[in-house]
């Protein structure tokens, strides 16, 4: 089993873990068209390589950011997520 | 009468206690061995070598390796089949038999199968059993059943007890051989909690049994010292009989020793799992008495028993001359040795044996063994001269021998280093298998990493301790090691081509399974160049032995079939676990938390059926499940008619409090929460962002910034996760609390409730206008600090209490007191929800599914237009452009019907599926079966719907206005 490195608790078993998959810039839907909405919502990158996701310590409920190789699964780098969500956003 | 004819004097044999005899049976026979023998070496004592029959030809066969490895020493117990006999101890009066023979072992009825290879070639059963249809099922299965398998399966076994440990620790060991001893002290000395882990009984490795120097003496002299230095370190915890079964990510092992399964976490590993001996490929080269050398080593040096009387080596290196050696100490006469090398590297050992004169073949092979007149064990061998790759001259010399012990070359025992995604490559001129690509905190150390001598096999530990010790970031200059370094480093012996195909056949590349040459030969020709293909196609490598005496041969012959190097060809995928593995070990207790109210005692103390509601344990219904309808609609009567508890503490409770709360339940809600009024609660939907409904609830305001928000049982670890998920981007200035397991809560509901109530709160203006439907108030019920929330799940007057946890129980007991005059009752979560059915409020999740819009359960009343954003908004807007084809619609049969609906009974629309019931059952009020169902959208009250019973019979019901009960929602409201 896999070990994670989460910036609150430390390394843990990954297992303690969800995978929420990739971080992407939500839009303001409003400004956006029914298809380019449905692009949003349904189509994601599959990205092989390099990728920012979303992780929480399900223990802990603790969010946060995991840059992870998905071709090797390496996992490169764990941070906070107020590294990426500095601003309080607006709608 | 004492029969261990070969046993050794007591000045041999680590494993066994010469004092101590025990008696045990094979075959129905009764046998002495001693203390510490496995079944086979006391056996081999006893001069009995035949322990199995091969799983297709039925041939006689014994012990190989004398390290558990193969899979023709797996003998019957008494309840348990497939047991290495040549791992596990006897034990006084221990039965044991020999498995896969029709009649006897020695005179086995289908023995004869072998005669009929020639009409079983590869790929046979692919061949032969699909033509004509149907033939497989009629014929073939039941006769190819009855020859399957080896062992009989004991049904009436008894269970065992099995059980799981963890373990943490810096550095693991696989394997107590010179490297991994070596390795072990290095990292201990640098201050590493070390955790050493070995399968045999006793530390030590091939220290144990193997010959190093043409004395005999150094081995035992390093293993001495090796071990007292480990016994003096504290900090090397010691697993013996403890096999390492798989390399999960980062270190993860499954240690199993017995019947406990030990979960390891290490930071470093190091792999130090010495190497495997490996078979010669020629004629009959499965009968009985033909040994690796280190299997002959080991019955030597571990149980005190000569492997024979007359011995003929095969070798194509030094551990070949070092097996002569050790023969010929204890009386093993050595008629011939067959040198595969065209000349021999003249070592202080092969001059030994020179010297004693035994006679010595160099560039000859061992073309076919001949077995002795009853078939079961060696009695002769055939020398040729080798002229070319697998081939030799016709001239041969007969040598008679009921020994033959076979050295031509090792595989590093590679199985946990490939499962680390380590890549196996092949080195021509070393003829040997190399491991590379491993990860980090991975590292191989003695023999697995293709050292052979002893003062490498130490110095590749100590080097590998070092290498862990920096990883770990340790400083190991001052520490010294058991030897001093050597410089040279050596690779073990191996012949690039120890085969020699034959005439006749029967040159064994895959003993399991009995295959031979041609097979993997015409596995290639039939168009299988990939080894895994010709893995299935052949079923090389699928027996018990898993390949780790077969996989080096069959990649060379697939390499040379197909014309390609044998690092290309490769070998197939090693998968845990490294040995058999019992399920018990596996299997074993899981690990289920389950949650209790704080209420629960209380529960059992009235009889209540407890059941389970995700991880919580509630109360179903009060009463003996023989009563269950009756009961369930007693308590429904209770609310409507009296006065009755349910304990809600499972509800789940969040606090939300700061200047954006509003702000954040509007984002997060489908409802408008800016202007909510302080006092009042109000019902929330939440969607998610593809508007599907995930959850509902109520918001309690109790100030500007404060919101008590409840959340479904099962949905308020995701709504609280989600909450956070969504926070973490918006960065509101709000505080979000899980205060689910801090609150007890207990609905007071029926006509009579306010009555009950007041008696135990007077802080509180309970009046209709004071305390109107929907208001929540803080106060204190029972002196204790409460929140109590007006709200109409179950559609009488009632109060939803929260107390601090702590107080959950006094709370309960404190209503039923004061309510003893008004004949209260606890009321179950089974009449509760037939009484939110009767009232038609869905449950999200059992009346919703994961495509369930708020348009499809008709609750767009809950959904605020206006608001700028909320989690699924836009999905919705997109969603209210493309009608949904179905929706939820309340229907009622008359109960008088013969079978009822359930759950999950499909709604017709002439053929066609529409839709299913979510909820069904009957309601004493209305004295009719009411439910909800999904119907076509057009479904409109006054309609028939058509229900497909369990049974297959379609009837029909009424859909209807909902709720079903109080439609004008008086009751409530009182």
């Amino acid at each position: 089993m896999k070990i994670l490195n989460c910036p609150l608790n430390g390394p843990r078993n990954i297992s303690e873990f969800i995978c929420f998959g990739e971080v992407t810039d939500m839009p303001n839907p409003n400004e956006l068209s029914d298809e380019q909405w449905a692009d949003y919502m349904w189509m994601s990158n599959n990205t092989a390589g390099v990728v920012r996701e979303w992780w929480c310590h399900a223990a802990t409920s603790y969010w946060f950011i995991v840059e992870r190789n998905t071709i090797t699964d390496e996992i490169l780098k764990t941070y906070p997520a107020n590294e990426i969500f500095k601003e309080r956003v607006e709608f | 009468m004492d029969t261990q004819i070969n046993r050794l004097p007591a000045s041999t044999g680590l494993y066994v206690d010469h004092n101590e005899s025990i008696t045990f049976s094979f075959e129905g026979k009764n046998y002495t061995g001693l203390a510490g023998d496995t079944i086979a070496s006391a056996l081999a004592a006893n001069n009995v070598w035949l322990l199995s029959r091969s799983f297709k030809y039925h041939r006689p066969r014994g012990v190989m390796s004398m390290a558990g490895l193969e899979a023709d020493t797996l003998v019957q117990l008494d309840g348990e089949p497939n047991v290495a006999a040549d791992r596990r101890k006897i034990t006084p009066n221990l039965q044991v038999s020999g498995q896969n023979y029709n009649g006897s072992l020695e005179k086995d009825k289908n023995a004869n199968m072998g005669a009929f290879s020639k009409f079983m070639p590869v790929g046979f059963y692919y061949k032969a059993f699909f033509r004509p249809k149907g033939i497989w099922q009629k014929f073939w299965e039941p006769v190819v059943r009855k020859r399957a398998g080896l062992g009989k399966i004991d049904f009436n076994s008894p269970h065992s007890y099995f059980d799981k440990c963890y373990k943490f620790c810096d550095v693991a060991v696989i394997g107590s051989g010179p490297a991994g001893l070596s390795a072990a002290l290095i990292a201990a000395k640098a201050g590493t909690e070390v955790i050493l882990i070995e399968q045999e009984s006793l530390l030590g490795g091939s220290l144990n049994y193997s010959r190093f120097d043409a004395e005999g003496k150094v081995a035992s002299a390093t293993r001495n010292e090796l071990l007292e230095a480990v016994v003096a370190q504290p900090n090397i915890e010691v697993l013996t009989n403890a096999v390492c079964n798989a390399w999960f990510a980062d270190n993860w092992l499954p240690i199993i020793q017995g019947n406990r399964m030990y979960k390891l976490r290490a930071k470093e590993m190091v792999l130090a799992s010495g190497k495997m001996e490996q078979p010669a490929i020629f004629h009959n080269n499965d009968l009985p008495g033909i040994l690796l050398g280190s299997a002959a080593q080991r019955l030597i040096r571990l149980y005190a028993v000569r492997p024979g009387q007359r011995a003929v080596i095969l070798t194509a290196n030094d551990d070949g001359y070092a097996t002569a050696l050790d023969l010929l100490e204890n009386g093993v006469e050595i008629a011939a040795i067959a040198d595969l090398r065209p000349s021999p590297i003249a070592t202080p050992i092969y001059e030994q044996i020179n010297n004693n004169g035994v006679s010595i073949f160099a560039g000859h092979t061992v073309y076919a063994a001949a077995a002795r007149s009853d078939k079961n064990h060696i009695q002769s061998v055939e020398l040729r001269e080798i002229i070319g790759q697998g081939q030799c001259k016709n001239e041969s010399k007969h040598f008679d021998c009921d020994l033959l012990c076979v050295s031509i070359g090792f595989t590093p025992t590679y199985q946990l280093a490939l499962q680390s995604g380590g890549k196996i490559s092949y080195d021509d001129e070393t003829a040997r298998f190399s491991i590379s690509q491993l990860p980090k905190s991975f590292h191989l150390a003695g023999a697995v990493n293709g050292f052979n001598k002893l003062s490498s096999l130490l110095d590749s530990g100590n080097q590998t301790g070092k290498a862990v010790c920096d990883n770990l970031g340790l400083d190991t200059k001052g520490i010294t090691s058991q030897q001093t370094m050597s410089s040279t480093s050596n690779t073990y012996g191996n012949h690039p081509w120890p085969i020699f195909p034959h005439p006749k056949g029967k040159e064994f590349v895959d003993l399991d399974e009995d295959l031979q040459y041609a097979d993997i030969v015409n596995a290639c020709k039939d168009g299988y160049s990939e080894i895994e293909l010709v893995k299935r196609y052949s079923t090389v490598g699928m027996g018990p032995s898993q390949g780790r005496h077969s996989a080096l041969a069959t990649a060379r012959l697939v390499a040379n079939e197909t014309q390609r190097s044998v690092a290309e060809v490769g070998v197939t995928t090693a998968r845990p676990p490294f040995r058999a593995e019992k399920l018990g070990v596996i299997a074993g207790r899981s690990f289920e938390p389950e949650r209790l109210t704080a209420i629960h005692h209380r529960h059992k103390e009235l009889g209540a059926q407890m059941i389970t509601a995700g991880v919580w344990w509630r109360p179903g219904y009060y009463g003996q499940p023989k009563n269950r309808d009756q009961c369930i609609r007693d308590e429904n009567l209770v609310i409507r008619n009296n006065v009755g508890l349910i304990d809600v503490s499972t509800l789940g409770g969040l606090e939300v409090r700061g200047p954006d709360a509003a702000e954040f339940l509007n984002r997060m809600y489908t409802f408008a929460y800016a202007k909510q009024k302080i006092g009042m609660s109000r019902y929330l939907l939440m969607t998610n962002p593809a508007g599907t409904i995930i959850d509902d609830g109520v918001a309690c305001r109790f100030s500007d910034e404060h919101f008590y928000v409840t959340a479904t049982t099962g949905g308020v670890d995701n709504v609280y996760r989600t909450m956070l998920w969504w926070n973490t981007q918006w960065r509101l200035d709000v505080d979000i609390t899980n205060v689910t397991a801090a609150y007890a809560g207990i609905n007071i509901a029926g006509p009579n409730s306010r009555e009950v109530l007041h008696k135990v709160c007077n802080d509180i203006d309970l009046s209709p206008e004071g305390f109107p439907y929907l208001a929540v108030r803080e106060g204190t019920v029972a002196h204790i600090p409460a929140r109590l929330l007006r709200v109409g799940f179950v559609g009488e007057l009632g109060y939803e209490i929260h107390v601090p946890a702590s107080q959950g129980e006094a709370l309960w007991d404190a209503l039923l007191e004061v309510g003893k005059e008004h004949n209260i009752q606890p009321v179950g979560i089974e009449a509760q929800r037939l009484l939110r059915l009767e009232k038609g409020h869905i449950i999200v999740s059992q009346d919703t599914d994961a495509m369930t819009t708020p348009q499809e359960v008709r609750m767009t009343w809950a959904i605020a237009k206006k608001k700028p954003f909320f989690v699924g908004g836009r999905s919705l807007q997109l969603i209210d452009n493309h009608p949904s084809d179905r929706k939820l619609v309340g229907f009622i049969i008359e109960a008088s019907q013969n079978e009822s609906p359930k759950e999950s009974n499909i709604i017709l629309d002439g053929n066609n599926i529409v839709g299913h019931i979510t909820s069904v059952a009957y309601s004493p009020s209305l004295n009719k079966i009411i439910g909800l169902a999904f119907a076509k959208a057009d479904t409109e009250p006054g309609m028939q719907i058509s229900i497909k019973l369990s049974s297959g019979m379609v009837i029909q019901a009424q859909v209807v206005e909902m709720p079903f009960y109080d439609p004008e929602n008086k009751r409530q409201e009182m």
